[in-house]
């Protein structure tokens, strides 16, 4: 149960880590899009590059990008292989009415680079930032929406406790797995029914003791004035470096390579 | 024969990663059938680890569990005859609550076992009564008894099983005292009915000292003692060195026969205290 990895943060110290996380969030996501704007293989190996350098300087052991490249294989897999069969054009091979296309096979290696691509550049972004830098970061984003009354700061609050209650409830669930099996439940064996019976001693109580930590966490902070996002200030206030400018230069610099080699060079088939 | 017997006892968490810790090492002991017996340590010293792994809720990572002479994981799939056989009462067991009726609840552990309706219910209604739950509450829901009456239920839910070694973690912890006072006379009761083997985990000194007949201690994974209670508590400088005390009245008197009182050295509780030095007092004619 403890083993999950849930994009979990990674402790280390790489250019990576103190980048700052508004900068990070922001060029995941023009880095998302550019992933999607490659027209040619000439600006698919560029983005290829990019990935790999922000996977090899955010010093995170590969192991844990291949864990999570491990939960999306299927995926890739079956939408590479669905797109094999979509191409327009002349037939590589022909067997009976299945045909393979030079497009269907663009096709096909496209998506799956673009899907492991967003994969590792995102994991890399959580493998790389605390959970509650993220939400600080996101606060800080979504700022400009509290024009439109959005709780922004009541937003990024109800992130940051959900983030921090995931690990106490796998704990809490393996406790109240073990306690039900030492009365005999029997969680391993039996058909999907009975499997799905079976969690109903342990759902009710992870209900019941989450509504009441949810409780106790809320008397807590109301114990120590908590009021919302209203006049609050903060103990570490996020500043952009000398680093943060660079890596957005860096970005700027593979969106100029990725534009000039889908004008410049060769389409390929599609 | 010996109840529990366990042989170099090894577990590991995490192996092969950065976390590797070794939760309980090299552990050996056997509990003979009938023994009351106090399972102490420090936090962290590998206690919970051990009494999960004598119901085979935590596979040994080496070593052997045999209860009555069986290796538990001989048949790794018929596990769970151990687990009635060996009945655990987790710390704060009354967050394992789920059933719509504290009948309903304590009947889980039976229903389980694949017993009949009338015996359920007689196991039940025997649970209710070892642990002093009244029946009127049985057929209320569980969330609406009060924190003791809770406590009692969950226990009561593992004793239906009837179990031959029942292993309770820490049942008073939250109690107030009358209620620790009465929960603890009651499973003494229910050892002495029954005669059946009890391993109390607990962090209170005192507890141990008042019901167990021997003492394990536990220390950094290893078992650092284990024989009387008496000679457990008798060695307060190498328990203090664990993080561990002895009871706070075995200190009291300690410090009175250091001033030259004539008291015996194996005092654990306040009640053989009291009747002690009264009897000193008499003999002096001070009283």
């Amino acid at each position: 149960m403890r083993d999950i990895a849930f994009g979990q943060f990674y402790p280390a110290k790489s250019l990576l880590h103190r980048l700052d996380p508004r900068a990070k969030i922001l060029l995941l996501i023009v880095f998302i899009v550019l992933v999607f704007c490659t027209a040619n293989y000439y600006s698919l190996l560029l983005v290829i590059l990019g990935v790999f350098s922000v996977v090899l300087f955010s010093k995170v052991p590969l192991r844990l990008y291949f864990n999570s490249l491990k939960m999306i294989i299927v995926i890739v897999l079956i939408t590479s292989f669905l797109n094999l069969f979509y191409g327009t054009g002349e037939p590589v091979i022909s067997w009976g009415f299945i045909k393979i296309t030079l497009e269907g096979i663009n096709n096909a290696i496209f998506v799956s680079v673009r899907i492991l691509s967003l994969i590792l550049i995102s994991s890399a972004l959580t493998f790389t930032t605390s959970p509650t830098d993220l939400t600080d970061a996101l606060e800080r984003l979504m700022k400009p929406l509290t024009v439109f009354k959005v709780k922004v700061h009541e937003i990024a609050m109800m992130m940051t406790i959900a983030l921090r209650f995931v690990p106490l409830l796998l704990e809490e669930t393996d406790k109240i797995m073990s306690a039900q099996k030492a009365r005999g439940a029997d969680m391993e064996s039996g058909n999907l029914i009975q499997r799905i019976k079976a969690l109903v001693p342990v759902l009710i109580p992870l209900f019941v003791s989450a509504f009441r930590r949810a409780y106790e966490l809320a008397v807590a902070m109301e114990c120590r004035c908590y009021q919302g996002g209203e006049g609050r200030t903060r103990m570490k206030s996020l500043h952009l470096h000398t680093r943060d400018y660079l890596s957005i230069l860096v970005v700027i610099i593979l969106i100029v390579g990725v534009v000039l080699c889908n004008v410049l060079l060769p389409q390929a088939v599609r | 024969m010996s109840n529990i017997k366990v042989e170099n006892l090894c577990c590991t968490y995490g192996i092969k990663t950065p976390f590797e810790r070794h939760a309980v090492s090299d552990v050996s002991f056997e509990i003979n059938k009938g023994d009351f017996v106090g399972l102490i340590g420090h936090t962290g010293s590998g206690k919970s680890t051990l009494v999960q792994m004598l119901n085979g809720l935590i596979k040994p990572t080496s070593g052997k569990v045999y209860i009555d002479g069986i290796d538990i994981w001989e048949k790794p799939k018929e596990i769970r005859k151990f687990r009635f056989k060996v009945g655990l009462v987790f710390q704060y067991p009354e967050y394992q609550l789920f059933e719509e009726t504290v009948y309903k609840d304590i009947a889980f552990g039976p229903s389980n076992m694949g017993l009949s309706e009338e015996e359920i219910k007689e196991r039940v209604l025997r649970a209710a009564k070892f642990v002093g739950l009244d029946y009127k509450l049985l057929n209320k829901s569980p969330f609406d008894l009060s924190g003791g009456e809770k406590r009692r239920a969950a226990i009561a839910g593992v004793i239906a099983m009837d179990p031959d070694v029942l292993i309770l973690d820490e049942p008073t912890a939250g109690l107030d005292p009358v209620g620790r006072n009465v929960l603890l006379s009651q499973i003494s009761q229910y050892q002495k009915a029954k005669n059946n083997t009890i391993i109390l985990v607990s962090h209170s000194m005192e507890d141990v000292a008042r019901v167990t007949k021997k003492v394990m201690v536990m220390n950094k994974g290893k078992l650092a003692m284990f024989g009387d209670t008496k000679s457990v508590f008798s060695k307060s400088e190498e328990l203090s060195s664990m993080g561990l005390r002895v009871p706070q009245i075995t200190k009291v008197i300690k410090a009175l026969r250091d001033k030259g009182v004539n008291l015996p050295d194996d005092i654990l509780t306040v009640d053989r205290a009291v009747a002690e030095i009264t009897e000193l007092l008499k003999k002096e004619g001070k009283l």
